[in-house]
């Protein structure tokens, strides 16, 4: 066992854990956070996306020990004070979802997105989310909720 | 109980039913605060690792699960010899024949796997880590056996000539169903038509891979059973909880009543979910052993692995003309692999398309031959249409080849064959009424939307300047048949329920409305148009309806969602549910207002005496049921109802699908440039919802003409078995679409309303396999098979002929290779 | 999805590493960025008792110049590299192909270094490595070694690197003024290279003074096309121009065969990406 601390969503944490133990494991069995999910074995999906130290990751391909003593946010640290986070009010809006199991994964990514390129084209923000899949949706309207995020309008 | 004025605001409420309500499951969902199965964790709880056989066929001569047994924290590791007669045998719905063979099928086989992926042995530990070490530790001796795998060999393989999937069935045949308008009286003998066609008339004659296919939602599938409480109560990733128990007591011999399934968040069904899954079972017997909650989540390989698969077909048509291209007859020899057992509906899905392979067009004589075979492969079972893709990709292709004989536009050929707008209500050759439709009025409007006459004359100049990037338009006039079912005609069909569905109204005394379904969502956004239905026709807030499903104790009957049903069935459930409740509180107004009963009218959530200004709002009337004070006599106190609606009939969405797609002659590669569509789904609750239901749809569909495909090598074992090689496409490989619709309400529903789940899938497929084949046609091809790879298409412009109908590629290895040394130090 | 146990160092300096290297032998595995080792663990497809992370350790990071060639640390991020004005401007093909390199999470936390160290033949910074005549840096327990590319790339999965050696950097030749283009060909953009072709150009006037091609996935390391480099020096470059040269670019090469393509179709698809890659490397 591995003792690791770090600060997730503004918290601090801390646990031993051990070595062999994802951050996508360490965040849903050890923290709660089951918010963020795990939907491949291959880091294809992207469903586990969150960021580390300000950037996005897939926290299935991240081990727990790798984490130490670093932030994480995860899409249930987005929200503050009840007021929803504009790439998750564009989500809603776009209806950038459908069973929503790719959506926390959608939503980082899209943040750091938009983090890096605050007014992206349509190809763009198409090959921004391009580790990240969805069965549901066909990328239609997540695309649009991007650019709508972004105050483009499609 | 005092009466009040009619308040003009209730009045001029804004129709809910038409309008994009945003999603009320949203919030929750954009947050993370979920119900995903795989969340739950339970005291005391313990975990489940499978150990799969990894042959697709073998005698299994020895377990040895002493090391796992006593590996620290492993509770128990069980074999199917073990389990015995205890873990039954998983069902089958749907014996399409009364002679279909279908093989026992035990959750953890016990002397014998039979594909790739079969569970042996199952290990039970504290930790799903530890559960999945232990597995490592299980110590199989198999005994190979020869496979059937290829389908075409297994339909051709005999008690002496092998190999049988089933050996001791002595064949891999398991039922051959037929359909033929001679015989049914719905048309001529279409043997006659053929011959005839043969002399003067047109023959098309082709064979198509319907290639296998991987559902893929993108939850895996994970199940949590809780045997500590008087209802033993299972948690599952499923899209049919009610079905699940009942089968769940009916073949485990439990008492249903002991039982409670609960669907939870569900992330993507596509028809996956709708199986009754050997790791349910075997987490149900394993709790009830143990007295203590299990829990079991696949990850992403056994869900590609072992989770059912959809299509794999091959189809033998043959369609026939006069010479001016006016369809006289249609021939459907179909070979439908369904894996290692008959699944839950497995058998009957590829006969679920006899009814569409006639789609839109007035064809005098058809005849439809399905011959299930089995093989030693995951189970297969409905994908997302569920045999309707695969009969409108064929007929889609075939009209798309007469076109090409008769040299004329693919649309001209379709027109001249199809239904006309007068000519509603149509019985079809298969024996459907159609109810309504318009296919001329959605054609015009889909060409106006592509572009179509100008992308035919830039076609026209690539070809001319041979352009290394050629230009190919594709159309698809689709129809389906959905909202499963009349009950008499899946009786008809031996199919082992009905298709009935329930719903309930719950009115709370502070006016807020609880609507029970028994249809359950797993992305569908049901939550929001039921809102919207009930809203309207209660007259209350969008916002104070909620909607209740997916838990067997608190929507007590149901269907479940697949089908493209839950609206057109379940929701006129709710529709007779709200009028139950209308009528209910009828009487109750009538006593509280000093009125007769006959003097009530109901309008826009308020109860009010004609020709009067007293009224009071249906929550006014819930709220007089609660306190029962001043009430009438006979007449219980609630303001409930319950209503179940058997359909009378499918109906019949429909749509004109066109893209251009640019193949790339130099490399085979295909680029999706335009795609439109426009759909008659009848009236529509939520656009919003509806276009979202089309997009996903159309990825989907689009995804079989391009790049998904479930490969096996010759052994049997699954290539394609993680994302690395079973391709489903990102944002950056599609487009976004141009969406729109005609609109000829249903007839059969009091709300005009069509299935709009599965129409996007339908439709997609044919179109753009026919755009690809459109834009090469020139050079010599009719035929690409699917998926279009890039390397299919170049080889088939380099010189394979017209032909695409070849095997799978020889040459299959994952990128992921058990075998190849991943031995990169860095 | 859980890797099978296995104890975990995180060493602070090379030496560490090397020293964890040498107590562990065979039992250890080197973790960089860890986005194509983790899903090989979490698949059980490997599974070693010791992984030691150079996560920790700071001198392996970054970019700097260093006369007539810059050195990339080998734990530098994709992500750095795409972004880094060096790069950019002394090594453009890199970043062309580590545009191309995966997704963006991946490139937040894959390292540049152990993308190359990984040694898979599909993978996308080999064939710029060879085109750019990149030379690796090993360290090891008897000190410090300088590896050319062209020695670099064993074998499928296998490079010059010893079991107990650490790749730490890797010099990259100035081609300042050299055009770049990374022609990748997929059917789905998450998948790994079917083929693709690396080029880097360096103009007089039209003409193509010089010119380096590596290819990717086309036997079980990256390979370079030198017959076909030595064709086009001197050509014009446009595609028409270069059509016959590039024609020979996968002559004699052995690519695999799998699910996306025979070894005639690759061989093909190297020819037709070569042509498209010289011609947009040369800016037409």
């Amino acid at each position: 066992m591995t003792k690791i601390e770090l600060t997730v969503d503004g918290a601090r944490v801390s646990d031993e854990v051990e070595p062999r133990m994802l951050l996508v494991q360490y965040l849903r069995e050890k923290l709660g956070k089951t918010g963020t999910v795990v939907g491949c074995d291959t880091s294809n999906c992207g469903a586990c996306t969150v960021h580390l130290d300000g950037r996005s990751v897939k926290s299935c391909n991240v081990l727990a020990v790798q984490a130490d003593g670093a932030e994480v946010t995860t899409v249930e640290g987005l929200a503050q004070d009840g007021e929803l986070h504009k790439v998750q009010e564009a989500f809603r809006e776009c209806h950038g979802l459908q069973c929503g199991f790719c959506t926390p994964g959608m939503i980082m990514q899209t943040i750091d997105l938009l983090n890096e390129n605050p007014d992206p084209t349509e190809d763009e923000v198409r090959h921004g989310l391009e580790g990240n899949l969805c069965r549901c949706t066909g990328y239609h309207n997540i695309v649009k909720s991007v650019l709508h995020a972004a105050g483009v309008e499609s | 109980m005092t009466t009040t004025e009619v308040s003009t605001s209730s009045n001029t409420k804004t129709p809910e039913i038409g309008r994009d309500r945003r999603r009320k499951e949203d919030q929750r969902l954009i947050t993370g605060r979920t119900q995903w199965t795989d969340n739950i964790t339970l005291p005391g709880m313990l975990h489940l690792a499978m150990v799969r056989s990894p042959f697709a066929h073998a005698t299994i001569t020895n377990i040895d699960t002493s090391a796992a047994k006593t590996a620290t924290n492993v509770v128990t590791v069980v074999t199917g010899a073990e389990l015995g007669e205890e873990q039954g045998s998983l069902p089958n719905a749907w014996p399409i024949t009364p002679d279909q063979k279908a093989p026992a099928h035990p959750p953890v086989a016990i002397d014998r796997a039979t594909f790739a992926g079969e569970i042996v042995a199952v290990v039970v530990a504290r930790s799903a880590a530890e559960a999945r070490d232990a597995a490592e530790l299980v110590d199989v001796d198999y005994d190979e056996l020869p496979a059937a795998v290829d389908l075409k060999e297994a339909l051709a393989a005999d008690a002496d000539h092998g190999p049988l999937a089933h050996p001791d069935l002595g064949t891999n045949k398991s039922a051959l169903w037929i359909f033929d308008s001679a015989e049914a009286g719905t048309g001529g003998d279409v043997d006659e038509a053929i011959d005839k066609a043969r002399n003067g008339g047109i023959v098309i004659e082709r064979e198509y891979r319907q290639q296998r296919l991987i559902p893929a939602f993108m939850e895996p599938r994970s199940v949590v059973v809780d045997p500590t409480g008087e209802q033993v109560t299972m948690w599952s990733a499923t899209q049919v909880p009610h079905i699940l128990r009942f089968l769940l007591a009916a073949v485990l011999g439990i008492p249903e009543s002991k039982l409670r399934v609960i669907a939870p968040d569900v992330g993507g069904g596509f028809g996956g979910k709708l199986q009754t899954t050997p790791e349910e079972f075997i987490a149900m017997v394993l709790a009830r052993r143990l007295t203590k909650p299990v829990k079991y989540t696949e990850t992403r390989s056994e869900s590609l692995m072992a989770a059912h698969h959809g299509r794999d077909q091959w189809q033998k048509l043959t369609l026939a003309a006069d010479e001016a291209g006016n369809v006289t007859g249609l021939k459907v020899e179909l070979t439908a692999d369904l894996g290692s057992h008959v699944a839950l509906i497995g058998g009957g899905v590829p006969v679920l398309g006899a009814f569409m392979y006639n789609s839109i067009y007035k064809f005098p004589a058809y005849q439809f031959n399905c011959q299930t075979v089995l093989t030693n492969k995951a189970w297969t079972d409905a994908y997302r249409g569920a045999g309707r893709p695969e009969a409108t990709y064929a007929i889609e292709r075939l009209m798309d080849e007469l076109a090409a004989e008769v040299g004329v536009d693919p649309l001209v050929i379709r027109k001249q064959n199809w239904i006309n707008a007068d000519e509603f209500p149509f019985t079809s050759v298969a024996g459907l009424e159609y109810d309504s439709g318009d296919y001329d009025a959605a054609t015009e409007r889909a060409k106006e939307m592509l572009g179509y006459d100008d992308l035919r004359a830039e076609q026209k100049q690539r070809r001319e300047a041979g352009d290394p990037v050629q230009l190919g338009i594709g159309v698809s006039t689709f129809t389906e048949m959905c909202g499963l079912a009349p009950s008499r005609v899946l009786g008809s069909l031996d199919y082992g329920a009905g298709g009935w569905e329930h719903a309930s109204v719950r009115m709370l005394p502070t006016g807020k409305v609880e609507l029970v379904t028994g249809v359950t969502a797993h992305g569908q956004g049901h939550h929001t148009a039921f809102s919207q239905i009930v809203a309207d026709r209660l007259g209350v807030d969008f916002e104070d309806v909620e909607v209740l499903h997916g838990d067997t104790a608190i929507a007590s009957k149901g269907m479940d969602t697949y089908g493209s049903r839950s609206l057109v069935v379940g929701g006129e459930a709710i529709i007779k549910a709200t009028d139950k409740v209308i009528e209910k509180a009828k009487p109750i107004a009538a006593h509280l207002l000093e009125a007769s009963v006959d003097d009530i009218e109901f309008e826009a959530g308020r109860f009010s005496v004609r020709g009067t200004d007293q009224g009071m709002a249906i929550g006014e009337i819930a709220l007089a049921a609660f306190a029962a004070h001043d009430y009438p006599e006979g007449i219980e106190p609630n303001l409930n109802s319950e209503a179940t609606y058997d359909p009378v009939n499918f109906n019949f969405p429909h749509g004109t699908h066109l893209c251009a797609v640019e193949v790339d002659t130099e490399t085979g590669a295909i680029k999706m440039r335009k795609y439109v569509c426009c759909d008659d789904i009848g009236t529509i609750i939520n656009p919003m919802i509806v276009a979202g239901q089309v997009h996903g749809g159309l990825v989907q569909g689009i995804a079989q003409a391009l790049w998904e495909e479930a490969v096996y090598d010759d052994a049997g074992t699954l290539v394609s078995g993680s994302f690395v090689d079973y391709l489903l496409p990102t944002a950056a490989d599609t487009i976004s679409f141009e969406t729109d619709h005609t609109t000829s309400p249903s007839l059969t529903n009091t709300l005009g309303t069509k299935g709009v789940g599965e129409a996007g899938t339908i439709a997609s497929t044919p179109a753009v396999v026919n755009a690809v084949v459109d834009a090469i046609r020139h050079l010599g091809i009719n035929d690409i098979q699917m998926p279009c790879t890039p390397e299919r298409v170049w080889k088939a412009i380099n010189g394979a002929g017209a032909g695409g109908a070849e095997p799978t590629v020889p040459d299959a290895a994952p990128h992921f290779d058990h075998d190849s040394n991943q031995g990169a130090r860095q | 999805m859980i890797p099978a146990k296995f104890d975990y160092v995180a060493p602070t300096s090379i030496e560490d590493a090397l020293s964890a290297l040498a107590e562990h032998g065979d039992e250890a595995k080197i973790i960089a960025g860890g986005q194509s080792l983790l899903p090989v663990l979490r698949m059980r497809l490997n599974a070693p008792e010791m992984v030691i992370d150079l996560g920790r350790i700071d001198s392996l990071r970054g970019i700097r110049d260093d006369g007539d060639a810059i050195v990339i640390g080998a734990m530098t991020t994709h992500h750095d590299v795409l972004h880094d004005p060096l790069v950019a401007e002394h090594a453009a093909l890199f970043a062309k192909a580590t545009a191309e390199l995966a997704d963006a999470q991946v490139r937040h936390r894959g390292t540049f270094g152990g993308a190359l160290a990984h040694a898979d033949p599909a993978g996308d910074l080999g064939a710029p490595a060879l085109a750019l005549e990149a030379e690796f840096v090993i360290a090891g327990p008897g000190g410090t070694r300088t590896v050319g590319a062209d020695d670099f790339f064993v074998g499928l999965f296998e490079t010059a690197a010893g079991e107990d050696e650490i790749l730490t950097e890797i010099r990259v030749p100035k081609h300042t003024g050299w055009g770049a283009h990374y022609e990748k060909f997929v059917r789905v953009v998450h998948q790994w290279s079917i083929v693709a072709v690396a080029a880097t150009v360096k103009l007089d006037g039209s003409t193509i003074a010089a010119v380096r091609i590596g290819l990717t996935n086309m036997g079980s390391t990256p390979v370079r096309a030198t017959a076909t480099e030595e064709a086009l020096v001197g050509l014009e470059a446009t595609e028409d121009a270069v059509r016959e040269a590039c024609s020979h670019a996968a002559d004699g090469l052995e690519p695999p065969s799998d699910l996306n393509g025979d070894a005639d179709y690759r061989r093909h698809l190297a020819t037709v990406l070569s042509r498209r890659a010289v011609a947009r490397a040369a800016g037409s």
